[in-house]
């Protein structure tokens, strides 16, 4: 090869990494700019919106929309802000997100290394779970809900949503735990441990990834959930994501846009939060090493 | 009553058997070995020792006590796997002491023992690190350091070397010995590897499909091969198999090679001729090992019987230290291991030893031994 090709091959590839990089700067821009619009809106005064454009930066800087988001807004019947509905969806999203793990993790043990006759069967009947549609749940949940004296409680919102996960907990765990080297296994038995710290001792610390990848999958899904939490919570139990839908489309009086921009961002944050956070342990290949390599 | 005792072992996954009837009985300080090509049922044997697996029919004995029914942890066996099957999340002293700690050892008495096994080992200078950070001979080294510390009555190996590159492989075949011959302690070892069969053990156990197919010292399975499975599969180069007849001869019984277009070979039978008076006309497997068939002049001069025979020599392979001449007898290639300055040429024809103290005979039909 002459080096007057070489030089156009690398030019060649030259340019089509400048038309990548075009694309995902446009791509990026295109996702960023919701973003950019909602927290530029939520530092202006009302007025600022009315009058203008909503790409425009803010002229005179204000916090009070992000105040009266948090905890003096209108929602429903009481002037309370978001604040105590913020904490409904925390104390609804931790336990549920934790059982629901620790009930995948145990479920994808049982059924990868303690092998039953039927095991396939079982999993995937919960497999199955995973493609039932909410909207089918509904009813007989609300009922079921009523008979156990759940109904409109936090309790009955994580139970519900324990229920829901667990299918998807226990395929991302089998899922990995089928890839596991069962000789681990057997030399922790022959060591001398048992069902439970053979779980706790070698299988869970190896679990890093799968686990933060659950927490994900399962925080997600549960704070940002609407329907369950529209139907099976109380006044007083009410998810975050149903609260600002009472915030946003309550009638009275004038809309106040900048405040539902900062209701929606801090509804937002914890998601963000939990991707950035965990995203960084996300890829750590924590099995180097079992095995030969 | 031996120590390791394997009495009419079955294991069956499903309807599959894998173990069809296993007897075997070895001593204490012995060192067995397992040995048959992939598939055989060599791991799942040690794992039912082991108790890795349920069994499904027979009984299994350690020491006079039936561990049928015993957990792993209570038999008082220490395994190390092919895989090494270190616990990635622990450092290399955690790996060690892991055993003693689930058996509730406290930690001073732990840290003593794995400092002492670690430097038997010379893997005293990597107990902080974890399993990731280790070359291959080291992790090898790790799992046995985690045996070792158990001190068990039975030590359990399934492949262990089967990872290693050639030579690291060899080195540790030798430590093993040495480990096993200063510790004294019985030592159940499976390999596919004949090679590593014959320099370890001191009983060996030839499976095939489950089946047992020989079980004695090295000496017995290599000399005296129960049938051609055995012959063909223990040693390096392989035993010569060749096809032949067994003729009533003038004064008593002669054995027939073919030689192809040449007269075929007629060789005396000797102390085996007893024992093929039956198989006189019929049709027999001949045995003999490439180094039971050389020149004249580096024939075993100890040996009580041997005959000679012309043979056309086809292919030379000199190695070094020995050349190997392949003729063709019965219609199949025949090795002959020579000298390393032999005068031998490829399509000559050339005198070679037939060592007849050395030959074994079996049936063509029922592969077994006959003589
Ligand atoms: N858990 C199992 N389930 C079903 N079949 C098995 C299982 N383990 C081993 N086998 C079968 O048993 C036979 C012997 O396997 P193994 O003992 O691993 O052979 P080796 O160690 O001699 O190579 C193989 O045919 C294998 O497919
Ligand atoms: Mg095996």
């Amino acid at each position: 090869m002459s080096a007057e090709a070489g030089t156009t091959g690398a030019r060649q590839s030259r340019l089509s990494r400048a038309l990548l990089y075009a694309l995902l700067i446009v791509f990026a821009v295109y996702y960023l700019l919701p973003l950019f619009v909602m927290l530029v809106n939520s530092v202006k005064p009302l007025s600022e919106i009315r009058g203008g454009n909503m790409l425009a930066l803010p002229h005179e800087f204000t916090t009070a929309p992000w105040k009266s988001a948090w905890n003096e807004a209108q929602i429903g019947v009481s002037a309370t802000g978001l604040a105590p509905y913020f904490i409904n969806s925390i104390l609804m999203v931790v336990p549920a997100v934790a059982i629901s793990l620790i009930v995948g993790a145990l479920n994808g043990y049982v059924l990868t290394k303690w092998r039953f006759p039927g095991a396939n069967v079982v999993f995937s009947l919960l497999l199955l779970s995973c493609f039932i549609p909410f909207q089918i749940v509904l009813i007989p949940m609300a009922r079921i809900l009523g008979i156990i004296g759940l109904a409109g409680s936090i309790s009955g919102l994580v139970l519900v949503h324990v229920v829901y996960g667990i299918g998807f907990t226990t395929l991302f765990f089998r899922n990995y735990y089928e890839a596991f080297p069962t000789e681990l296994i057997r030399a922790a038995q022959i060591d001398g441990a048992g069902f439970w710290r053979i779980f706790t001792r070698i299988l869970l610390p190896s679990s890093g990834p799968i686990v933060v990848v659950t927490i994900i999958w399962q925080f997600t899904n549960i704070w940002n959930d609407f329907l369950f939490g529209a139907s099976f919570s109380g006044f007083d139990s009410m998810p975050m994501t149903v609260a600002l839908n009472n915030l946003v489309s309550s009638s009275t009086g004038v809309k106040e846009y900048n405040v539902h921009f900062a209701g929606a961002i801090i509804a937002a944050l914890p998601t963000l939060v939990v991707y950035i956070v965990s995203g960084r342990y996300f890829v750590r290949g924590l099995m180097a090493g079992a095995v030969k390599g | 009553m031996a120590f390791l005792e394997i009495v009419d072992l079955e294991k069956s996954f499903g309807n599959v058997r894998v173990l069809k009837g296993i007897n075997l009985e070895v001593e204490e300080g012995d060192f067995l070995v397992l040995v048959g090509p992939s598939g055989c049922g060599k791991s799942t044997l040690l794992n039912t020792i082991a108790g890795l697996e349920p069994i499904s029919g027979g009984e299994i004995r350690i020491n006079g006590r039936v561990v049928n029914d015993l957990a792993p942890a209570k038999r008082d066996i220490a395994m190390v796997f092919q895989s090494y099957a270190l616990y990635p999340n622990m450092t290399v002293a955690g790996n060690i002491a892991f055993g003693m700690e689930m058996r509730g050892i406290p930690k001073a008495e732990r840290d003593r023992k794995v400092a002492e096994v670690a430097k038997m080992l010379q893997i005293d200078h990597l107990l902080d690190r974890r399993p990731s950070r280790l070359s291959g001979g080291q992790r090898q080294r790790v799992a046995m350091g985690r045996a070792l510390v158990r001190d068990p009555q039975v030590f359990l190996f399934d492949e262990p070397l089967s990872n290693l590159d050639a030579k690291l492989r060899v080195e540790m075949r030798t430590e093993i010995k040495r480990l096993h011959s200063s510790m004294g302690t019985t030592i159940v070892y499976v390999t596919h590897d004949q090679v590593e069969a014959m320099t370890l053990a001191t009983k060996i156990a030839v499976l095939k499909d489950g089946v047992l197919q020989q079980f004695g010292t090295p000496d017995e399975v290599y000399n005296d091969p129960a049938n051609i499975f055995v012959a063909d599969f223990m040693g390096s180069p392989a035993m010569n198999l060749i096809p032949a007849r067994v003729d009533a001869g003038a004064a008593e019984p002669m054995l027939v090679l073919d030689r192809g277009s040449e007269e075929p070979l007629r060789l005396p039978l000797n102390g085996a001729a007893p024992k093929l008076a039956n198989a006189v006309g019929g049709d027999i497997f001949f045995g003999i090992r490439p180094e039971a068939l050389t020149d004249p002049d580096s024939a075993d001069r100890t040996a009580s019987h041997v005959a000679h025979g012309e043979c056309t020599i086809e292919v030379v392979e000199p190695t070094g230290s020995d050349t190997f001449a392949i003729t063709r007898l019965g219609g199949k290639p025949v090795v002959a291991r020579l000298r390393a300055d032999a005068r031998v040429r490829a399509g000559e024809p050339m005198r070679l030893a037939f060592n007849l103290d050395k030959t074994v005979f079996f049936d063509a039909k029922t592969e077994q031994r006959i003589a």
